[in-house]
């Protein structure tokens, strides 16, 4: 996996999580500043990337548009029925912002490609991802994605309505 | 009082299984303690100057004598045996280990009580007036939409890691803010609108620490079953547009200044657009339903002020001081709210040692529907006493050292644990409290100041509303020395306001005699009507300097 200065970390090897499942990782993720040609691998390109040369990248496979944690989902809207991931980047823990845009994504634009996180991905955020919408995970290196996995099943019921549950659970509750 | 279903006992016996895996993962190596931080802050658990600290949620204050006897029997358990009261209406331990942290959650389950985002950059526990339900002029009884804002925010998936902690405050009292809604990061009052209907007036922003800011009206009338969408739209805008880079400028305050309330409302209106017609939107059967929590105790037919009661106050000058001042009127008649003061000189405000939880609890029982709240003035309120048992109630109260008759007065302070305690603090804040309460023993005089609120803080953030309090003291430290800073004309009530500097910090050695000048001040220029808060207002901050800064001739 090239690791690049300046851009987050994507590792390839075993740990993508793919709809509850471990598989081999395809994706490379390309720098924010990225600028040159792709070639045939998987990559996932920065928003920038694909905003500049839509029109020619629309056509291709085995691509991929990765938003950095203060990159919104908006204007990728016109292109959301070509493609088939989105990746959002979590440069730390605790920065939250990936949530709302996964939400934005399923919710606002019914966006119905596979959502991947990555970055400073870890065992306890899972449940939440999952509930946004995220539906790949991509775990940090250092750490054991097959224990990580248990962690999208911490809660078995939630109370609030989110992108994999619209309805609430007042709405749901034995009356 | 709200009661689990099997619903809300599942997610918390799951959160205590959840926090145990994360308390082992972090014992044998696999979670450094940086990744467990933030995990272990939304569990409520801090590490402390001397040691770790649980903060235990308690929902908009409610309490009830189950609840205090099993947090009486932890603290005998896993701490030194006693509890302390927040400002927040919660409570905490100090010195729990953080190994037995765990086992401890999982007693609090069984008495349906938890931890859950009692700390960290989420949504923390929605608070309330005090007297929610008991008192006759509230537009509705609160409770009902803080429980429901509790269900929402609890878990929330979107707003877990927001830019920084987020504080709800709910107000139903057209006459009065016991919540201080104005200085939380949302504020909700519950009002009616020219027809008749209820609904809310939202105000965002508010908020003390270093940067004290009066929250701003952002909509004049939201109808009821749009509580939570707006919400949502409100943490949506705040958890993408909030600053992350400045853990100082983070809260909301600093976005919806720099956007201006204007542009943020309609920010949240946009957002919200797309979320009102969501089935987030609350049903009439959902507000039924949590509010059948939250319905009037049996309550007797009672005479009003009946003969017995009376007597005992015409008869007992220290009784009737105590019901002048630590007694609100009921709705019903022949009841009364008694708030039970924890701000015994000598002992730390808020702290309650294991055997006077256990008192309140059998008075609880025995007076007051086995029901007892938590004030965000660190008291704790028996809400709906029968008249005729004050007398009683008082006896009892005053024995345990919770009948000083002093509520609303000057040593009736609202303090943080400080130095002592907090690894945060700049200075000590308790003993600064207790040289006060020590100058100013004498009630007569007391009652003659009327009410004045004197809040101290250990440091800038503020944890005990230095900002709004009519008199405001703040621990500064000074290369390496601990003084304090005294502010004038601070409230956090319906007329909030934040408090001005009076000049420069002041040993602690000092302070209770500062007081005194800033008391005398008051003494000499009020008018016959004045409270302190509105001498203030009217002669400004210089009268006060000029006594407070003269030179010793």
């Amino acid at each position: 996996m090239p690791k690049s200065s300046n851009g987050p970390e994507l590792s390839k090897g075993p740990k993508l999580i793919r709809n509850g499942e471990l598989i081999e990782n395809p994706w490379t993720v390309l720098d924010k500043d990225f600028s040159g040609e792709i070639g045939t691998d998987f990559v996932l390109v920065p928003k920038v990337y694909w905003l500049e040369q839509a029109e020619s990248l629309v056509s291709k496979t085995n691509i991929g548009v990765w938003l950095d944690s203060d990159e919104g989902p908006e204007e990728l809207a016109p292109y959301l029925d070509k493609l088939a991931t989105i990746a959002i980047n979590f440069p730390k823990f605790a920065d939250g912002r990936g949530y709302s845009y996964a939400r934005l994504l399923r919710d606002r634009y019914a966006f119905k490609g596979e959502i991947l996180a990555f970055g400073d991905i870890l065992h306890d955020q899972l449940f939440y991802l999952k509930r946004c919408g995220f539906n790949a995970f991509v775990i940090r290196e250092d750490k054991d994605a097959e224990v990580a996995m248990a962690g999208l099943n911490d809660f078995s019921n939630s109370y609030q309505a989110a992108s994999d549950q619209p309805q609430p659970m007042f709405r749901r509750r034995a009356r | 009082m709200y009661k689990y279903d099997e619903y809300d006992t599942q997610i918390v016996s799951e959160r205590v299984k959840q926090f145990r895996g994360q308390t082992e993962r972090f014992f044998n190596g696999t979670l450094s303690g940086d990744e467990f931080l933030p995990l272990r802050l939304q569990n409520g658990l801090y590490v402390q100057r001397l040691a770790p600290m649980l903060r235990m949620a308690v929902p908009y204050g409610m309490l009830s004598s189950t609840q205090l006897r099993k947090l009486a029997s932890l603290s005998r358990d896993y701490d030194k045996g006693y509890a302390h009261f927040t400002t927040r209406q919660n409570v905490q331990f100090n010195w729990p280990d953080m190994k037995d942290v765990p086992e401890i959650l999982e007693q609090l389950s069984s008495v349906e009580m938890h931890s859950i985002q009692t700390s960290g950059n989420c949504i923390r526990n929605t608070t309330t007036d005090q007297f929610s339900g008991a008192i006759s002029n509230e537009v509705v009884d609160p409770r009902p939409y803080c429980e429901i804002i509790r269900q929402w925010s609890t878990f929330h998936p979107e707003f877990a890691y927001l830019p920084r902690k987020f504080k709800i405050a709910l107000n139903a009292c057209p006459d009065a803010d016991r919540a201080a809604i104005l200085v939380h990061d949302i504020g909700i009052e519950i009002i009616r609108n020219e027809a008749g209907e209820l609904g809310f007036k939202v105000f965002v922003g508010g908020g003390l620490g270093r940067t004290p800011v009066i929250g701003s009206e952002i909509r004049s009338f939201l109808p009821e079953k749009d509580l939570l969408t707006y919400l949502e739209a409100i943490l949506r805008i705040y958890n993408r547009f909030g600053r992350r880079d400045n853990k100082f400028k983070a809260r909301i305050k600093i976005l919806v200044r720099a956007l201006t309330p204007s542009k943020f409302a309609a920010m949240v209106e946009e957002e919200w657009q797309h979320l009102k017609d969501s089935d987030t939107k609350l049903t009439d059967a959902e507000i039924q339903r949590v509010k059948g929590f939250f319905t009037e105790p049996d309550y007797a037919m009672r005479e009003h002020n009946p003969a017995v009661f009376n007597t005992a106050r015409s008869e007992n000058k220290a009784f009737d001081n105590w019901v002048k001042r630590n007694i609100n009127t009921h709705k019903k008649p022949g009841y009364a709210i008694v708030t039970l003061t924890l701000k015994k000189t000598g002992v730390p405000t808020g702290d309650v040692s294991a055997k006077n939880l256990e008192l309140i609890a059998d008075m609880a029982d025995q007076y007051s529907f086995g029901e007892v709240r938590v004030t965000h003035n660190q008291n704790i309120v028996l809400a709906d006493v029968p008249q005729e048992q004050l007398f009683e109630v008082w006896q009892k109260a005053k024995a345990a050292g919770f009948a000083t008759p002093n509520l609303g007065m000057l040593t009736d302070i609202i303090c943080c644990p400080g130095g002592d305690y907090c690894g945060l603090a700049n200075a000590k804040s308790i003993p600064v409290a207790e040289q006060i309460q020590v100058k100013f023993d004498d009630l007569d005089y007391l009652y003659d100041l009327g009410k004045i609120e004197l809040n101290i803080s250990g440091c800038m953030n503020a944890c005990g509303h230095h900002h709004v309090g009519n008199i405001g003291i703040l621990g500064v430290d000074k290369r390496g020395d601990e003084f304090y800073q005294v502010s004038l004309g601070g409230s956090s009530g319906r007329d909030a306001s934040l408090g001005k500097i009076l000049g420069p910090s002041f040993a602690r050695s000092e302070m209770a005699d500062v007081v005194e000048k800033i008391i005398a001040v008051y003494l000499e220029q009020r008018t016959e009507e004045e409270l302190f808060i509105d001498t203030c207002r009217r002669i400004g901050i210089e009268p006060f300097k000029e006594r407070v800064y003269a030179k010793v001739k």
